[in-house]
């Protein structure tokens, strides 16, 4: 059924969401009338936080998962085989990231070995449809290595184009 | 057989019923406490109770003597009484605490009070007539983290603690200035305050958070639900034997008993399930309360499912309507009709902002009758009609 080499990848990713975002309101044990994402504040002494969890595709690409009681942190490697896929998504991580306030759930830095974080907290849940939270999130894995392969045919494309008009001249 | 009824777009953090049930409380996940008074199949608001300065977290009503207690975030607690005008005055209570008041029960006998707090403490609080105030004595150890839930045992003394250090625990809230030495119970002998009683891990190996812990309608058994997807039952009767259901489904926020050997539970599934124990004191699931089934969308279809299924290994993507009458995760299970031992009908709230009341009797004649097997192996036809 799955075309896609991509989906086994995706399914494994989406269960692990659909358990993982059973979050709920909760405020913070530490510091009085403040309500924080449990997860941000690594506080191994209290027991509010899970396990880490890795789906990994091969040693390239991974999405780390965390969870805690009140959110969750996502966190994805995307694909990066040579120095031009790296630059690539780079630029493209920044472009995102610098308009994180209007994605609301990315996060303005990634966790540190990642492309790109993701942090959920209960008030998303809140305010948004869960399936369609999850749903997002696998439709932006999906699209990115798309969009990042075709950035990358087309920078390859122009640099032939160039090349060509260069090398004419010389003729 | 379930009744739905919609309080917006906000999730309702808890509700609580009046004694005749023609009024109800509930904060829409805010500072304020609603009051919506029953006018034939609509609600009209009729009080808001504007005190607290943070989230409402907890709201119980007091059916005897008509009052009705909240607790927030912003460490309070207030006891509401009626004026003559119908109007709600409020009366601080001093919980003592330094962070967010998470869940609050009146006792039995309405004389006194639990909060759970997010202190690692339980203050159970009573009404000091000299002083003309609420205060509050502590119950602190054992406990290591939040209080998630707390319920009264039917004999006005012991009470039963969630926590998320993932324990369940039962105390003595017994205060000696306001009552009698209670009778003896199952639990244990020794009543002082805070005597803890019994401690269960919500499993051996942690088990993740309690959300919920409740006490049956004798007194004798607690059930509660754990982040693991479970719903145990320990029995004090039984040298506190606990029964541990794994259930395939989304861990469950809440549970109340509706009868000697069942219960509800209901949580991020967004569907309320009833279970049972039986004779050898194994819970087993008896039903879903939610039966409804999801409307088939109709039209060209076929080729938009092959592709969301082929891109998103889903059936339906514009689709945005879960099957079940909940959209959202429920986070608040009260009885509707009927008491802990014998209930017809219980009410849950969510975060969808649905209030819905499910009928139980319904489906207690569909669990009654007899199991599906032995209909279709009584319909085959017999040998011997064959053989003529």
């Amino acid at each position: 059924m799955a075309a896609n080499p991509l989906q086994p990848y995706l399914n494994a990713i989406r269960r692990t969401l659909e358990a993982a975002l059973c979050i709920r309101n909760f405020p913070s044990e530490d510091v009085e009338r403040h309500n924080k994402p449990e997860i941000e504040v690594q506080d191994s002494t209290n027991n509010l936080i899970g396990k880490p969890l890795i789906i990994s595709r091969s040693p390239l690409e991974r999405t780390l998962i965390e969870s805690s009681i009140n959110s969750v942190r996502i966190s994805v490697k995307i694909k990066q085989v040579d120095d031009v896929d790296a630059v690539i998504t780079k630029m493209y991580m920044r472009f995102l990231t610098q308009r994180a306030d209007q994605f609301r759930i990315l996060r303005r830095k990634p966790i540190e070995g990642y492309t790109i974080s993701f942090l959920i907290t209960s008030i998303h849940c809140e305010e948004m449809i869960l399936s369609k939270l999850i749903d997002w999130i696998i439709q932006f894995m999906y699209d990115i290595d798309k969009e990042l392969s075709d950035m990358k045919i087309t920078l390859s494309k122009r640099a032939r184009v160039v090349a060509e008009e260069y090398m004419k001249q010389l003729l | 057989m379930a009744e739905r009824h919609s309080f917006g777009v906000n999730p309702i953090t808890c509700h609580a019923w009046n004694r005749d049930r023609t009024q109800v409380a509930l904060s829409p996940n805010n500072h304020e406490v609603h009051i919506y008074q029953r006018a034939d199949n609509d609600w009209k608001l009729v009080d808001v109770l504007n005190q607290h300065d943070l989230r409402v977290t907890g709201i119980d009503w007091a059916p005897k003597t008509n009052r009705i207690v909240t607790c927030a975030v912003d460490r309070n607690a207030y006891v509401w009484t009626q004026g003559d005008d119908g109007k709600w005055k409020p009366t601080l209570v001093l919980l003592r605490i330094n962070r967010a008041a998470t869940c609050v029960k009146w006792s039995p006998l309405e004389n006194k009070f639990a909060v759970g707090s997010g202190a690692r403490l339980i203050s159970v609080c009573y009404f000091e007539s000299e002083n003309d105030w609420w205060v509050s004595k502590h119950i602190k150890k054992p406990i290591h983290s939040t209080i998630t839930s707390i319920d009264w045992h039917p004999n006005n003394v012991l009470l039963v603690a969630g926590s998320a250090d993932f324990k369940v625990r039962v105390f003595s809230a017994f205060i000696k200035d306001i009552e009698e030495m209670p009778q003896p119970s199952p639990w244990g002998m020794k009543m002082s305050l805070g005597q803890l009683l019994a401690e269960f891990p919500n499993s051996s190996g942690g088990g993740g958070w309690v959300h919920s812990v409740a006490f049956s309608g004798d007194g004798n058994r607690v059930c509660w639900v754990g982040h693991d997807s479970s719903v145990s039952v320990a029995d004090a009767t039984s040298q506190m034997a606990v029964s541990k259901l794994r259930t395939e489904f989304l861990p469950f926020l809440s549970c109340v008993w509706v009868g000697p050997s069942s219960l509800v539970a209901a949580g991020h599934s967004c569907c309320p399930m009833l279970y049972s124990i039986n004779e050898s004191g194994q819970l087993y699931l008896n039903c879903k309360l939610d039966v409804s089934q999801k409307k088939e969308a109709g039209g060209l279809s076929a080729m938009r499912k092959f592709q969301s299924l082929d891109r998103q290994a889903r059936i339906e993507t514009s689709d945005t309507t879960l099957e079940t009458v909940h959209q959202n995760a429920i986070t608040c299970l009260c009885l509707y009709k009927g008491g802990k031992g014998s209930a017809s009908s219980v009410s849950t709230s969510g975060l969808d902002g649905q209030l819905v009341i499910w009928d139980l009797q319904v489906v207690v004649i569909v669990v009654v009758q007899v199991p599906l097997i032995f209909v279709t192996v009584s319909l085959l036809p017999t040998y011997t009609s064959y053989a003529k």
